[in-house]
This record gives C-alpha cells, sequence and structure tokens, in this order.
C-alpha cells in the first residue's frame, strides 16, 4: 500500500483546442491590417466610430455596417509603466503599455510605446503606428510592432477626457 | 385550474415573446455578438417594451464553449446597455438566467427581464470540453468525454430491463421526423426503423442516431409581471411554475436510471396539477428521454418534442432555454393549453429545471 499520506497534490492537465473564426466585423479588420489599413466602424445611431470593431454598437445595441478607415497615429489617453516579466512578452523592463485614441476612432485600443523612455510617456502624447516591413504583413496587430511619440504638441485633456 | 398543490409565488410571470436563431452545424461567418443582436432585437421587438423599460437583463453562456475569458462580457455588446442597465450573467444554459430573472420578478425589484444564451460550441470538441464541468480531481483526469458519460447511462438503462435498444432507436427516429416541422432545426429526416440497430456504435451501446448534433445558436426571451404582461401582451404564457434541483455531481454516487431531481423539480413546479399537452424535454441522448419521461410520468398522449429536441439541434448552453421557448411556441400556434419544459445541465442528467406553461 503506497503511503496517502505522502500525496500532496496531483497534476491534471488540460488542453483544449478551438477553430477560432473572428466573425465578419472583425474579420474585416483583420483583413485591413494586411492591407496596412486600420478599419473601424460607424454606429448608425450615435455616429461612433469603434476599432477594432465587434459588429454591435454597445452603446446602442444595434449593428454597425459603415466602415470607416482611421489614421495609424493617435493620442496617449491613459498608460501603464509595466514593471513585471511576462512570458510571452519579450521587452526591457520596464516598458510603457497604453490606451491610444487613433484619429477617427472613438474608443482607443491597447499598444505599446516605444522608441521613447518610460518616463517621459504623457496622457495627451501624440503617437503613431510603427509597421513591420510590408512583405511581414498578414491579418494581425502584430503587423504594427509598437506606436512611437510623433513630436506633435500634446492634446489638451478636456480633448480626449469623453474617451477614457 | 390550480389545486391545493400548486406552487404559490409572489407575483404570477409570463413570457411574452421568444426568439431563436436557426441552429447550425458551425457558425463561422459571425461572431457571438452578431449571432446575438438580430435574436435580441426580434425578442424585445416582440414584446412590445420599449428595451429601455426592461427591468433586469441575465445571459447563459460557458467561456469553455467560446474558449475565451469573459466572453460573457464581450456580449453585452449586444445590448446596447447604455443608460446603464441592472445586468447578470450565470455560466450555465440559459434556461437559469431564466430561472434568475423569474427569482428576480418576484422579489418585486423589477417588472420584466430579458434573457438570452449563445454558444458556438463547433469551435471546440464539445464532448472534450464537457470533461471539465465534472471532479477535477478524480474524474476529470480519466477524461470521460460527455458522449462516453452518456453511454454509461445508457448501458444501466438498457441493463435495468426497462428499455431496448429498440426503444432508444425510436427516440431518435420521432426526434428527426417532429424536426421536419421545426425550420429552426438542425437534423431532420427519417430514420429507417429496422435497418438503425446495424449500424456501427459510436460509443457502446449508443449509435450516432442516439447523440446529439453539434450546434451552434442564440436564443432569447422576454418574460413580464402580470400587470406588465397584461398591459403589453394579447396572449402572455403564464409560467405556471419552474423550479430546479440538483443531485451528486460525481455520476458514480447517482443511480443513472434514475432522476430523482427532475421528479423533485417537476413535483414543486406543479407538474401534475393539470394536464399536460406537450412536452419538451431537454434530452441530448435518446436513454435521457426514457428516464425523463418516466420521472414526469408523462401520459401516453403527451406530445414529446414537437420541436425535435436537442437530438434535432443541441446548441450548448441554449438547448435548454430552447425547450422553454418552443414549448410556448406550441403553445402559441394554439396547439397546446398547458405544457412542461425541461432544461438539464451537467453530465448525466445532473441538475434538472422544470417550467410548467400555460395559455390564458
Amino acid at each position: 500500500m503506497a503511503d496517502e499520506s505522502a500525496i500532496q497534490s496531483i497534476v491534471t492537465p488540460v488542453r483544449m483546442e478551438y477553430t477560432f473564426t473572428p466573425g465578419a466585423a472583425s474579420q474585416r479588420f483583420l483583413l485591413g491590417l494586411a492591407a496596412g489599413k486600420l478599419m473601424g466602424q460607424r454606429c448608425p445611431e450615435c455616429r461612433k466610430v469603434y476599432v477594432p470593431p465587434r459588429g454591435a454598437c454597445p452603446r446602442c445595441g444595434v449593428a454597425t455596417r459603415d466602415e470607416v478607415e482611421v489614421a495609424d497615429r493617435g493620442t496617449v489617453t491613459t498608460f501603464c509603466i509595466v514593471r513585471v516579466p511576462s512570458e510571452n512578452i519579450d521587452l526591457e523592463l520596464p516598458y510603457t503599455a497604453a490606451q491610444i485614441l487613433l484619429d477617427g476612432a472613438d474608443i482607443p485600443f491597447f499598444a505599446l510605446i516605444q522608441e521613447c523612455p518610460w518616463d517621459q510617456v504623457r496622457m495627451g502624447m501624440r503617437v503613431e503606428a510603427v509597421w513591420r516591413p510590408e512583405a511581414e504583413w498578414g491579418p494581425t496587430f502584430e503587423n504594427i510592432r509598437h506606436f512611437r511619440p510623433t513630436g506633435e504638441p500634446d492634446v489638451p485633456f478636456e480633448r480626449f477626457q469623453q474617451h477614457l | 385550474m390550480a389545486s391545493q398543490n400548486s406552487p404559490k409565488y409572489n407575483r404570477q410571470v409570463a413570457v411574452i415573446a421568444y426568439a431563436q436563431t436557426p441552429y447550425v452545424r458551425s457558425e463561422r461567418r459571425r461572431n457571438e455578438v452578431e449571432m446575438l443582436m438580430p435574436v435580441i432585437a426580434e425578442a424585445v421587438e416582440k414584446s412590445g417594451l420599449p428595451r429601455q423599460e426592461i427591468g433586469f437583463t441575465c445571459s447563459g453562456s460557458s467561456d469553455y464553449i467560446a474558449g475565451q475569458a469573459f466572453s460573457f462580457v464581450g456580449a453585452v455588446d449586444a445590448l446596447g446597455a447604455w443608460p446603464p442597465i441592472r445586468e447578470s450573467h450565470v455560466e450555465m444554459d440559459g434556461a437559469w438566467a431564466l430561472y434568475e430573472a423569474w427569482i428576480k420578478i418576484q422579489t418585486g425589484e423589477v417588472d420584466s427581464a430579458l434573457c438570452f444564451c449563445f454558444g458556438r460550441s463547433s469551435m471546440g470538441d464539445p464532448a472534450e470540453t464537457m470533461i471539465l464541468q465534472l471532479d477535477p480531481y478524480t474524474l476529470a483526469p480519466l477524461g470521460p468525454d460527455a458522449i462516453s458519460l452518456a453511454a454509461l447511462q445508457a448501458r444501466a438503462l438498457l441493463d435495468s430491463g426497462r428499455y431496448t435498444s429498440v426503444d432508444l432507436a425510436e427516440v431518435a427516429a420521432r426526434s428527426r421526423r417532429n424536426a421536419r416541422s421545426n425550420p429552426d432545426a438542425q437534423l431532420v429526416g427519417d430514420l429507417a426503423g429496422e435497418d438503425l440497430l446495424d449500424e456501427p456504435y459510436l460509443v457502446s451501446p449508443l449509435h450516432r442516431y442516439d447523440c446529439p448534433p453539434i450546434s451552434d445558436g442564440a436564443a432569447a426571451i422576454v418574460i413580464a409581471a402580470a400587470e406588465v404582461a397584461r398591459r403589453v401582451c394579447s396572449r402572455p404564457i403564464w409560467i405556471r411554475g419552474i423550479d430546479h434541483r440538483i443531485e451528486p455531481h460525481q455520476p458514480g454516487a447517482r443511480d443513472l436510471t434514475r432522476s430523482p431531481s427532475t421528479r423533485l423539480a417537476a413535483e414543486k413546479a406543479g407538474a401534475s396539477d393539470g394536464r399536460i399537452d406537450v412536452a419538451e424535454l431537454h434530452a441530448p441522448f435518446t436513454p435521457q428521454e426514457l428516464i425523463l419521461r418516466d420521472e414526469l410520468r408523462l401520459a401516453g398522449d403527451v406530445r414529446i418534442n414537437p420541436s425535435g429536441g436537442a437530438l434535432a439541434a443541441n446548441p450548448l448552453m441554449v438547448a435548454g432555454l430552447a425547450r422553454i421557448g418552443e414549448a410556448t411556441r406550441e403553445i402559441a400556434a394554439g396547439r397546446a393549453q398547458r405544457a412542461l419544459a425541461h432544461a438539464t445541465s451537467g453530465p448525466c442528467l445532473q441538475q434538472n429545471l422544470v417550467c410548467v406553461l400555460e395559455a390564458d
């Protein structure tokens, strides 16, 4: 008989595989990325532009179908300094993760800020996308390496406070 | 006509609208939100209640089906939740979302509720996914998928001598036949009686036809307290009773040929207080329908699963609420006065909900 008191824990590995399909709106966004474009969708009711689009306006609960191309530059609305290493992120610590409101969009999305010391990133800072070489583009957000400062004057808080 | 055993509730609550997608083997074109929006919009419009006046919203879904953490939060995008709404979620079939909403109305906090549910189980391997609902220490590591567990239950039922493989095949054949008149069903058609038993087993003693298809879909239902239901709906369908009961998590601790939780839920919901015209039973595997019928003591002339049931379409997290929805359709069409709807959750009919519905 095994000594039952010796069993302290068991390991039960779980692995699940999925065939993910993104749906209509996200597919158009991903295909746009493959062509070097950032495609959003505009709500027919409140006119807000969502990037990336999920196919619905969460405010109005209606389908968003109008395609809108937005700029690959925008404004940092908020950010955080990351000091904790992560398994799948190969970056020197600390680094800055930011919410960026692209010009023409109404919701910010999440991206990394590089080519700028981490302690100089600020709310209202203007940034632009740094794309990988076109030959490497695919239907993925990884086409954009990161965002970097453009050097334009900062945007006053009042102009993006509704988008935090 | 309520007897003395009828459940006594604070408030009478009615179903005032129901909508569902057609159920398909694989919804590749739309994401969950895109799938839900038209269904929610249809249910809300049919209800006659402006969206902003619906007091509560509750959804049923599973992150394990979506393969994505907090997938239910994303689904809120389909609602238009502005100004902010009162909203909740169950990591269960939508039938339990309905139960939560019904309780919320009973408390008097709200007078109406929208419940919705969705699942694209085709993105994963649903039979394998369901392993993760089992006890993670002693049972899940053995890897008994949903079909294998249902096969153990089927074997136990056949060994009990109460039913034969022919009885199982008849359940499958009737389900597919009934599904022919349901435009939303996925598997329809004629299964040829005698030859069925010669088909190879999928997992002995279950043939493929004893098992449900993999299905994607969504459904939404709107319920309201009597004063609201009477105001907005010409033919409210009353929830005369609703109850759910649960059995031990470990299938080995149960007699798999019985379902005492179903029997108890039916008693508490007042199922035997009047004649049942139609029963929509959430039995994804053929033996489960026979077990449920016995526990519910349904008379021989009760029409079972006119929709085709879960054997004709089994969108996980939706198929239970769909039974309630399909029962209301039978009543709305005038084909039934009083109906019983049943939903199940967990391995081998572990948890069971019974809802008794009646026309005015």
